[in-house]
């Protein structure tokens, strides 16, 4: 073995297994984290704040009297700690995450720092309307960018999250066919929706009917005509739709449904695929989500925050709810009681305490104007393009139950591929793990067998979608040489194999407990 | 455009392969009559960071910011010092750019957060059981009401007068489609007798402490009066903080608590985004909302963290789903959860106290002016004081001296002839000395 002048070896010398238990449990860079109630101890603070006491006469008899029961943790052990937590995540900065219908996009740090701004960051909910004039702009001016790119007249801006967006449009609808003096209790929901869908219609007090799928992975238009009826408040659709595709009889079916007196809800999840290109309201919608966290990149943030805006029709436009933002000759005002009421407005309620998610609106704005028109329309065509791409590299390999043509901004497979290779649609996305890659969309949507929906997004290159292409080809043509092995123990280089999420689910750990006190031997 | 990597040269490839003559075949299956051109769309062209950044300062600089004047708004909403490590820390690509933890195994970090999240709620709280979040506390209390009429098969909600206005139209709004919603009268700096609207068809009462006027209510009688008729005590606390300080709800008999999280970790951010904390006695656990994070262990033995219980939950249970949430507020409770790391037993307990200290010093000196009467005999961080004329053209004349002096409470409550007068102030860990000596000059100066 060379030496250098020091004595330090310089050779790599013989790879051995890694298979060796450490001592520490830790890995070189693959630290272990403790829970904060393990690390923690009294006596220990991350603030310092002074010691100020206080007497009980204004506490009207409720004190605390008992600790709350919190670790104490000096700032290093802080960071340390939630550094260490991070490195255990998967994200979108550090590659490609492909789950389809969710939109993992680029976040641009831009629209961080703009959020950041005093002006915004710091601004009190309620402060006086001289102090909030910028604010109440920038949500007029993202008020007119939803409604341009959708075509639409009007906006409701508080729903916190698409599924609150979702309720929304179904409380709009009620209310228009109240003030009609009907009665409609149904609301129609193709089999391939989302979750949120027939969850949003039984929350806002409707009865839900599924409309089945054709072969073709379209709804069955045909189907759903026949179930319309005078007890039919409105159908939820996915445009385009949660296979992929854009449901080309859209028109057709939104006019069945105005003539059968309701409304068309568009679950807006997928608007990503066709915004700068297509506008919602040109094809009979009345109602339509918009995930700002999808299609505008504000950050998922590990499930939330997001918001979703839901832009509404002519019809439906008199029953948005509260607040409203108004101007006037002293500028901008929000309406937050019914007494000062725009004539004709007819809000069906709140949907929640102050004015909507401000944070997530600043981002979306600070995209829309990064982008502009002709980017929005780039990204668009971008993410439909490298969808077609990936489904194009892949289906000799994999199977595309409706890849004849073309799809929109997501590629669907199934597991026929699979078929007699004793490997799982759930193997194969744990054995992508080991590769570097999150996991596309499995098991949904329910219309196919063992499905992996994939949204590559606009935000990859060629390269790294070439790269991606590869890694599935190969692991495909591996599962179906019947290498089992690779994708049975999958994953093994993540932070942890499989979780028994069974056992969790039998007897559920919640929260952290103390360890009993030792008993006093006797 | 600087966030799209494909070049015009990429794209010609990727459309020979896939076999496309253009982009526009890809789109083959939208009807003709809704394509529509670039033009259609009357917005601007794409602009470099440079000039959007302009923009929005541009706005941002037209807002007062809590931070930029003696600031004393509240009312759901609180403006407090959040340590730099906690902004530091949610801006790690890890956890701002990561999605819900579908797969375990490669989010690990966030499932770890979520399970010491929800001990710190439950540890908060008084309870037994927390969830992972929800959007905030009005949506939280909303669905506490429709969890409570679930469990009691009841269909009456009774929201408690001193319940923050938003959050009762909140309720209302969905609560009120299947069951019936009653609101107790409005008694500003008093409790109503809301036991006495107890009765066999009511599925919980919902009150509010500290109140929206900021009077600290006594729990304890109103659970117990609750479930001698078979009804659940919703406790709801809009200021986080306040549990440092005060008995938590669940010592004081509550079944479910909602509470806003945002006044821990968390900046005003013009009302949203928030974070909804939930938690519950344990025995109602299969009717709680949203997500839930539980211990496991892997193939290997090792502990982790998965999502779970999630048959509750509408990407399974679908129309028969104890909520429709998905998204929830994943970041916002990483902040809450650092700062409550960062501050511990001590540090909340001292935050709180400080809280009350200063809120208490500000409403004797206040009490003082000429015609300004102290309306809350207790409180926590905030008080009411009844002015001798109407407080929201005072406001208004406060903003224009250059202090942000609380909110009338006429704004949440026009119809309340009685509370036209009445200013609700909040004062906090960041407002100084001079601050005070600031509003009270500018009040003496705007009631003359």
């Amino acid at each position: 073995m060379s030496m250098n002048n020091q004595g330090r070896p310089s050779q790599p010398g013989v790879a051995q297994d890694n298979d060796l238990p450490t001592i520490s449990g830790d890995r070189g860079l693959d630290l272990e984290a403790r829970l904060i109630f393990e690390i923690g101890r009294g006596g220990v603070t991350g603030v310092d704040l002074p010691d100020v006491k206080v007497d009980d006469t204004r506490l009207g008899g409720v004190r605390r009297k008992g600790a709350v029961g919190l670790p104490g943790l000096s700032e290093p052990e802080v960071i340390r700690h939630y550094v260490r937590l991070s490195r255990q995540n998967y994200a979108i900065d550090a590659g490609l995450y492909p789950l389809g219908s969710c939109t993992m996009k680029h976040n641009p740090r831009l629209n961080e720092k703009m959020a950041r701004l005093p002006g915004f960051g710091d601004l009190h909910p309620l402060a006086p309307r001289a102090a909030t004039q910028g604010a109440l702009a920038l949500i007029s001016e993202l008020m007119n960018w939803l409604t341009t790119l959708t075509g639409m007249p009007a906006v409701a801006m508080s729903p916190k999250a698409g599924a609150h967006g979702e309720l929304c449009g179904l409380l709009a609808i009620r209310a228009a066919v109240e003030a009609r003096g009907e009665k409609r209790n149904r609301i129609l929901v193709p089999e391939s929706a989302h979750g949120t869908n027939p969850a949003t219609a039984a929350f806002a007090g409707f009865t839900v009917d599924e409309v089945p799928a054709k072969p073709n992975g379209h709804v069955d238009a045909a189907a759903l005509k026949a179930k319309l009826g005078p007890d039919v408040a409105a159908i939820m659709l996915t445009n385009p739709n949660t296979c992929g595709l854009f449901e080309g009889e859209i028109v057709e079916i939104a006019k069945a449904v105005h003539a059968a007196g309701a409304y068309f809800y568009c679950d807006g999840a997928n608007f990503n695929a066709i915004a700068g290109r297509v506008r919602p309201g040109d094809l009979g919608i009345d109602a339509m989500h918009i995930n700002l966290h999808k299609t505008f990149s504000t950050p998922h943030g590990g499930g939330g925050p997001g918001a979703g805006p839901v832009v509404l029709s002519e019809r439906l436009a008199a029953y948005a709810p509260l607040p409203l933002l108004v101007s006037d000759a002293n500028g901008f005002r929000l309406i937050e009681d019914r007494d000062e009421l725009p004539p004709g407005a007819k809000p069906f309620g709140r949907m929640c305490a102050f004015h909507g998610q401000m944070g997530m609106f600043v981002r979306a704005l600070s995209y829309m104007l990064s982008h502009g028109r002709d980017g929005v329309r780039q990204a668009s065509e971008d993410a439909v393009l490298s969808a077609n791409y990936i489904l194009a590299s892949l289906k000799d390999v994999m199977s595309a139950p409706f890849g004849d043509g073309p799809c929109m901004h997501e590629a669907l497979f199934d597991d026929t591929f699979l078929e007699g290779s004793g490997v799982t649609t759930l193997d194969f996305a744990k054995a992508m793990i080991d590769e570097g890659y999150h996991p596309m969309t499995m098991y949904f949507p329910l219309v196919v067998h063992g499905a992996m929906l994939i949204e590559p997004t606009e935000s990859e290159s060629k390269e790294s979608l070439d790269r991606f292409i590869a890694v599935l080809r190969g692991l495909a043509e591996e599962a179906k040489a019947g290498k089992r092995e690779r994708f049975e123990g999958a994953p093994r280089y993540a932070p942890r194999r499989r979780l028994d999420e069974t056992a969790a689910a039998r007897k559920p750990v919640l929260r952290w407990k103390p360890d009993p006190l030792p008993q006093a031997a006797e | 455009m600087r966030y799209l990597p494909l070049t015009p040269d990429d794209r010609r490839v990727m459309l020979a392969k896939i076999g496309a003559p253009n982009i526009d075949a890809l789109f083959r299956d939208v009807p003709r009559e809704a394509v529509v051109p670039l033009t259609a769309f009357d917005l601007p062209e794409t602009k470099g960071e440079l000039e959007v950044e302009r923009a929005l300062a541009k706005l941002a600089a037209k807002n007062v910011a809590a931070g930029a004047v003696p600031s004393f708004c509240g009312v759901g909403a609180y403006k407090h010092h959040v340590p730099s490590a906690v902004d530091h820390l949610i801006q790690r690509s890890e956890f701002l750019t990561a999605y819900t933890p579908y797969q375990p195994e490669i989010a690990q970090g966030t499932l770890q957060v979520l399970f010491e999240f929800q001990t710190q709620v439950a540890l908060l709280t008084g309870m037994e059981v927390a969830n992972a979040s929800l959007y905030d506390g009005s949506t939280a209390t909303a669905e506490a009401v429709l969890m409570a009429q679930r469990l009691t098969r009841r269909p009456k909600a009774i929201l408690s007068g001193g319940l923050h206005p938003h959050y009762a139209e909140t309720v209302e709004t969905v609560a009120g489609l299947s069951g019936v919603v009653t609101r107790a009268p409005v008694t500003p700096g008093a409790a109503e007798d809301i036991a006495a609207l107890i009765d066999n068809d009511t599925a919980c009462v919902v009150v509010q402490s500290p109140d929206v006027f900021g009077l600290i209510r006594n729990l304890r009688p109103i659970a117990e009066a609750a479930h001698a008729k078979g009804a659940l005590l919703i406790a709801v606390v809009t200021e986080a903080v306040s549990l440092g300080l005060l008995e938590s709800p669940g010592a004081q008999g509550a079944d479910i608590v909602a509470c806003e999280g945002q006044s821990i970790g968390n900046g005003l951010n013009f009302g949203g985004p928030y974070v909804g904390l939930f938690a519950a006695r344990e025995k109602f656990l299969r009717q709680m909302p949203g997500r839930l994070c539980g211990e496991t262990v892997d193939a290997s033995g090792k502990r982790g963290f998965v999502l779970t219980l999630s048959t509750r939950e509408q990407h399974i249970r679908r129309e028969k789903a104890t909520s429709n949430i998905c998204t929830n507020s994943g970041l916002c409770a990483l902040a809450f959860t650092i700062h409550l790391s960062l501050l511990g037993e001590e540090g909340l307990a001292r935050l709180a106290r400080i809280n009350h200290a200063r809120a208490s010093a500000l409403a004797d000196r206040l009490a003082r002016v000429a015609g300004v009467e102290l309306m809350t005999s207790s409180f926590f961080n905030e008080f009411t004081l009844k002015l001798p004329k109407p407080a929201a053209p005072v406001v208004d004349a406060l903003a224009a001296k250059g202090v942000l002096g609380g909110v009338p409470a006429s704004r949440l409550m026009p119809h309340e002839t009685a509370a036209a007068n009445l200013l609700i102030v909040a004062a906090t860990e960041t407002n100084t000395d001079d601050d005070f000596a600031a509003f009270e000059t500018a009040l003496k100066e705007v009631l003359a």
